[in-house]
């Protein structure tokens, strides 16, 4: 019976479990080395951001390798999460006095207001594509966070009170609640985020893009990617599935940004953080993981996370060494006969040791 | 009646007059041939047959619908499909994707983007008709053995061939094919002909092609239409048409 459900099982299908079987195996080290105390507390202080650092990665692997599209303002996206999730937690902290769910409201907020930037976005750019896209998002990136920055949003008995002025022009009432304070941002957010909910919202993120990608809108998506006029030809609605790997990639980012926004305790739009090196950032992982290769930008985005830190005795010469790894990583992941070797000694083939081999046939 | 009728169909590219007062006539079931010198502009009818470019004037009648002036994807819609000069296929996808992309619109196999993420029943149900459908018609071109290869990774024969049968998956009622036989050799061509009159009579399909190779022309179109400089030349059975002398004079020269 095993033997079927392995040899029924082709090959994405068996590609996907390896992915989810890395998540969950690096969860499991994880807590066994929380629940020991042999863990870092670099490295514990580490397990959040490298969460959502991977769905960070995943999302935008989905406008870049599925779609096809270049965005340079996934931080942006993230910046939007961030901001209603966190605003979303302050403002029903009361009201809402069980963490929990208070924190998957916030991620729902989160998502759905940073996807509604991404259809904004999309609709904006229906004739836009390639370099000429790729700078429209870096603006929107940059306009986001300097909006945020310069945002000032007040509740009190009549409701929200927003300017981008300062505190005074709020007219909040005495016992007015100021949330959004500008460059300094939002503070006292609720510590929500664990490390637990962290990896079930990467598993979250592979599944919707794994199995979004193996099916019909999946295709059609990559289609657009491949040749748009043959996707035309055969009737598929690029504005509808551009939108789609838009939208759906935004949401992730947003996800991403209020997991981040309940980690730390002060949320402020820096340069830092949502700005312009982040995006890149991001899309580096994307590239150096493998462009359309989930499981690809995932384990780039935890290693390029941890290099960094790992490499901080070094001081001045860290960054040096940080180049040399993304190239090594490069070559890794780009180089012909490297891959050739990857194909020839690949995990997949540990699992194929379990199906039945065909039997050979007398000449 | 007709299933595809054009009458007066005419497009400029600035001062150029690509294509002038085009007519044609195509009944259900044949085998229809467009031929002429390069740039006579067989293609440009291709693009305005598939609504890749909007005529200027003039009316597309099929199956009496008039569909000149829509967009590509409604005339996909309303049955027409086709393959490209230089080949379009879904490069970065495998063989049965490419195929199964051609089913996108089929009503049968259809299921929303939240089925497929949240793999709902249906989604097993449907994909897996897909897959019949999709292996069906890659059995038809011999394809069925690459299945699971990449797109790109085929020889440029069978990705000839990979784009009929993608085209075919959109359930067509006229399929037209652009130049299907260049860069086939003598051996690739004859094969791609029997493929081409199987298509014909196993799928009920009429078929408007576009070639530069007599020898597929004069073997298996049953009427012509010779063009150039954008005006329809001759037209008619294809013995005819191919010894009339205006024709010889516009390929061969005076």
């Amino acid at each position: 019976m095993k033997m079927n459900i392995l040899k029924s099982m082709n090959k994405k299908t068996t590609s996907n479990f390896i992915t989810f079987g890395i998540v969950i195996a690096a969860y499991a080290i994880m807590q066994g080395l929380i629940a020991t105390e042999s863990i870092s507390s670099m490295l514990e202080g580490l397990l959040i951001p490298l969460c959502y650092y991977v769905i960070l990665a995943v999302s935008l692997n989905l406008t870049v390798g599925i779609l096809g599209e270049l965005s340079l303002g996934h931080a942006g996206f993230m910046c939007i999460g961030a901001f209603t999730g966190a605003f979303f937690s302050k403002v029903t902290e009361v009201a809402i006095t069980n963490d929990l769910l208070r924190f998957t409201l916030a991620i729902f907020v989160g998502a759905i207001f940073a996807a509604l930037f991404g259809i904004i976005i999309s609709l904006s750019v229906t004739r836009l594509s390639g370099d000429y896209l790729a700078i429209v998002t870096l603006a929107f990136g940059e306009i986001i966070k300097n909006i945020v920055n310069v945002l000032y949003i007040g509740v009190d008995g009549n409701g929200l009170h927003v300017s981008i002025k300062d505190v005074a022009s709020l007219g909040l009432a005495d016992n007015g609640n100021i949330i959004v304070q500008g460059a300094r941002g939002i503070t006292r957010t609720p510590q929500d985020s664990t490390f637990t909910i962290g990896i079930i919202l990467v598993l979250v993120t592979l599944f919707i893009v794994l199995n979004l990608v193996n099916s019909r809108s999946g295709r059609a998506i990559m289609a657009v990617r491949d040749n748009r006029i043959a996707a035309e030809s055969v009737g598929i609605n690029i504005k509808k599935y551009r939108i789609m790997a838009f939208s759906i990639s935004a949401a992730l980012a947003g996800v991403a940004g209020v997991l981040y926004a309940h980690n730390i305790s002060t949320l402020t739009a820096l340069p830092k953080n949502f700005g312009y090196n982040m995006s890149i950032a991001i899309l580096v992982f994307v590239v150096l993981g493998g462009i359309g290769k989930v499981r690809g930008s995932m384990i780039a985005a935890v290693i390029l996370t941890l290099i960094p830190e790992y490499l901080r005795f070094l001081n001045t010469y860290r960054m040096l060494i940080y180049a040399v790894v993304l190239i090594v990583m490069m070559i890794i992941n780009w180089d012909p006969k490297i891959l050739e070797w990857r194909s020839r000694h690949s995990l997949k083939d540990l699992l194929t040791v379990f199906k039945k081999k065909p039997t050979k046939e007398v000449q | 009646m007709a299933l595809l009728k054009v009458n007066n169909l005419s497009i400029s590219f600035g001062g150029l007059k690509a294509v002038d007062n085009f007519e044609v006539s195509i009944e259900k079931g044949q085998l229809y041939g467009l031929i002429g010198p390069n740039g006579a502009g067989k293609t440009t009818i291709f693009n305005l047959l598939t609504g890749v470019y909007k005529p200027d004037e003039g009316t597309i009648m099929l199956d009496g619908q008039n569909i000149a002036g829509k967009s590509n994807i409604a005339i996909n819609k309303a049955g027409i499909a086709r393959t490209f000069q230089n080949i379009r296929l879904f490069k970065g996808l495998s063989v049965i994707d490419n195929v199964k992309v051609g089913l996108h619109n089929i009503h049968e196999y259809k299921y929303s983007a939240a089925t497929g993420i949240l793999r709902l029943p249906s989604y097993f149900k449907k994909e897996k008709l897909m897959n019949v459908r999709a292996m069906e018609l890659l059995t038809v071109f011999g394809l069925e053995a690459e299945k699971d290869l990449m797109a790109t990774n085929l020889p440029y024969g069978k990705q000839r061939k990979l784009e009929i049968a993608r085209a075919l998956a959109t359930n067509p009622k006229l399929l037209l094919l652009d130049e299907p036989a260049a860069g086939m050799n003598p051996n690739e061509t004859q094969e791609l002909m029997d493929t081409i009159r199987f298509v014909r009579d196993n799928f009920d399909m009429t078929i408007l092609l576009i070639e530069h190779d007599m020898r597929l022309v004069s073997g298996i179109c049953e009427e012509l239409t010779v063009l150039n400089f954008g005006h329809v030349l001759a037209q008619g059975k294809t013995s005819l048409v191919l010894n009339n002398p205006d024709v010889i004079t516009a390929y061969l020269g005076e």
